[in-house]
């Protein structure tokens, strides 16, 4: 078998390889070069060593854009993973119209960021201005904004893996549990969290990944505003690229240290996820 | 007896909590579809308030998005990529993850974990050094940026092609062979036709994601000439003077409208996809 397809090579695998070269590895080693040269375009690039790195972490903005991505990270992980969970545990109790629900709650994550963003910011700034006020005069306006925005978007698709997690109990473990006295919030608690475990895994990850390279969003609902305090970590990067001219290196080093933390996070619910699958 | 009816109205009150969030879920764009018949002067205004006669335009601002911002030729171009970008995807992953995963050396295990690194590395980290390269290849066209996607796509696809053709017996695959069908055929005959339903789950992801994208094609495509839905909603908020809120509100409905209808046509497939989805970081 593997003999008579060997040497199908160039036809099976060469298009994606190619493919993959242009569009990942050769952007991906030419973008950790760049980290370490300072330049304009390309050709102009002197090697600096760790200088852009310096001056990323010492940039006050991309401090504040840090601290900001990572509060609201955690915000909305606990908002959506917390409603999310909820709503699958109503949406599994055979109520009336539940295909109905499940298809409302889940069609705002096909909708693009840029779109919901616009939608979102009509709403908020309509109710923001009965109160004289706008989202482009508070950061924390912009916060809570974008935290109700992803959730809207997000909740859904939590949902179906909570669903699809819920379904995989065994209603006799239940049942047994129920018959030995323990009440409703026992259950739940002691349980059919416990049985969860990996579809929490998924969506706590899925959600804390999502926060972190939020941009669509963020560029299309506060662009920053005001005076870039509501400015995340993605749309940082991307500013200090294109808004600041002789800044190109800088951008590509916190693009670099932006790709670590989220392969960290990566890594560590490889790691999670792994040690869940042992214990069932 | 007791028990049920108390079961029964508490289920009746979930059933009310459910059709509740529901409204409110369905509002903001509720909001938006009956602001996007509004004259443009009442909409910052008074965005909750239901047109009125005087206010009322009909289709005019849907007519403003296509003529005067090229909406329809955006949805056009937003169809070319996604679809050709997506058949690209399907055909040359599936081919690749096939091959890796039945032919095992240093190679194709490189290859493997490659696609498995891509598929966590943020698009922050390339987007700079990509859209330098893609423009010096010349790949600014909505024909050259289905090579991108091919690329930057590959590690997802490959990754879950790979985990299906794993549980795939391979003597169906040896039968053919023997039966003298080259590899090709084998490929095409055989092994498609069993892996349709993850071809299923890992089309609906790249659509969904290619359909969305901003960053990428803003980056990559000459947009002076070509602009996808999310690019000229960006460029009629964010452009040159006074903003047409009209026209944006038009606009953004014309965008979610193609998603619902494909989203209600094919709800199964998306949810399948999705749950087979959730491994990706």
């Amino acid at each position: 078998m593997e003999k008579a397809i060997k040497k199908y090579l160039p036809i099976f695998v060469l298009p994606t390889f190619l493919a993959f070269l242009i569009g990942f590895a050769a952007p991906f080693l030419l973008g950790l070069w760049l980290s370490l040269c300072d330049f304009t375009t390309v050709t102009d690039a002197t090697f600096v060593g760790f200088s852009n790195f310096v001056l990323a972490v010492q940039d006050t903005v991309f401090q504040h854009s840090f601290w900001y991505t990572a509060l609201f990270t955690v915000v909305s992980v606990l908002v959506i993973n917390v409603i999310a969970f909820a709503i699958a545990l109503a949406l599994t109790r055979k109520l009336r119209g539940t295909n109905l629900f499940r298809t409302v709650f889940f069609m705002p994550n096909l909708i693009g960021g840029i779109v919901l963003g616009y939608i979102w910011q009509l709403i908020f700034n309509g109710i923001l201005a009965q109160y004289s006020q706008a989202l482009n005069l508070n950061e924390w306006y912009g916060f809570v904004g974008l935290v109700i925005l992803v959730a809207w978007q997000q909740i859904g698709y939590m949902m179906i893996i909570y669903i699809a997690g819920l379904q995989s109990i065994p209603g006799d473990v239940l049942e047994a549990a129920a018959i030995d006295g323990a009440s409703a919030w026992r259950r739940l608690v002691d349980v059919t969290i416990p049985m969860m475990m990996s579809s929490i895994t998924i969506c706590m990850f899925l959600s804390l990944t999502n926060g972190f390279k939020l941009f669509d969003q963020n560029l299309s609902l506060t662009a920053g505003e005001p005076s870039k305090m509501s400015e995340m970590l993605a749309l940082n990067i991307y500013n200090t690229f294109y808004g600041r001219v002789g800044w190109e290196g800088v951008g590509q080093a916190k693009a670099v240290i932006f790709c670590l933390i989220v392969v960290a996070i990566g890594l560590i619910q490889l790691r999670a996820t792994r040690s869940k699958e042992v214990q069932q | 007896m007791a028990t049920k009816r108390g079961r029964s109205a508490l289920n009746w009150a979930g059933t009310g909590l459910m059709a509740f969030l529901c409204v409110v879920w369905l509002l903001p764009v509720v909001v938006v579809l009956f602001n996007s018949f509004k004259n443009k002067m009442f909409i910052n205004l008074e965005p909750f308030e239901l047109p009125t006669e005087q206010t009322f335009i009909g289709l005019e601002n849907y007519q403003t998005a296509i003529d005067k911002y090229g909406f329809l030729d955006s949805v056009g171009w937003t169809v070319f990529i996604t679809v050709g970008s997506v058949a690209v995807i399907l055909i040359c992953t599936s081919m690749c993850a096939w091959y890796i995963t039945r032919v095992q050396n240093r190679f194709t295990k490189a290859v493997y974990y490659l696609c498995v690194f891509s598929m966590v590395v943020p698009f922050q980290m390339v987007m700079f050094t990509l859209s330098l390269i893609a423009d010096r290849l010349g790949l600014g066209t909505p024909w050259g940026i289905i090579v991108i996607y091919l690329g930057f796509g590959a590690g997802l696809a490959v990754f879950m092609f790979c985990g299906f053709v794993k549980t795939i017996p391979i003597e169906i695959e040896e039968a053919a062979l023997i039966d003298g069908a080259g590899p090709i055929r084998t490929f095409f005959t055989v092994v498609i036709p069993i892996m349709k339903p993850t071809f299923i789950s890992v089309g609906i992801l790249q659509t969904m994601w290619i359909w969305n994208d901003f960053l990428l094609p803003y980056l990559v495509l000459d947009t002076t000439e070509y602009k996808t839905i999310s690019i000229v909603i960006q460029f009629m908020k964010g452009s040159y003077g006074r903003v047409d809120m009209g026209a944006i509100m038009a606009a953004l409905i014309m965008a979610v409208i193609p998603v619902v209808v494909f989203y209600l046509s094919c709800q199964k497939y998306i949810i399948k996809g999705v749950a087979a989805g959730a491994v990706k970081g």
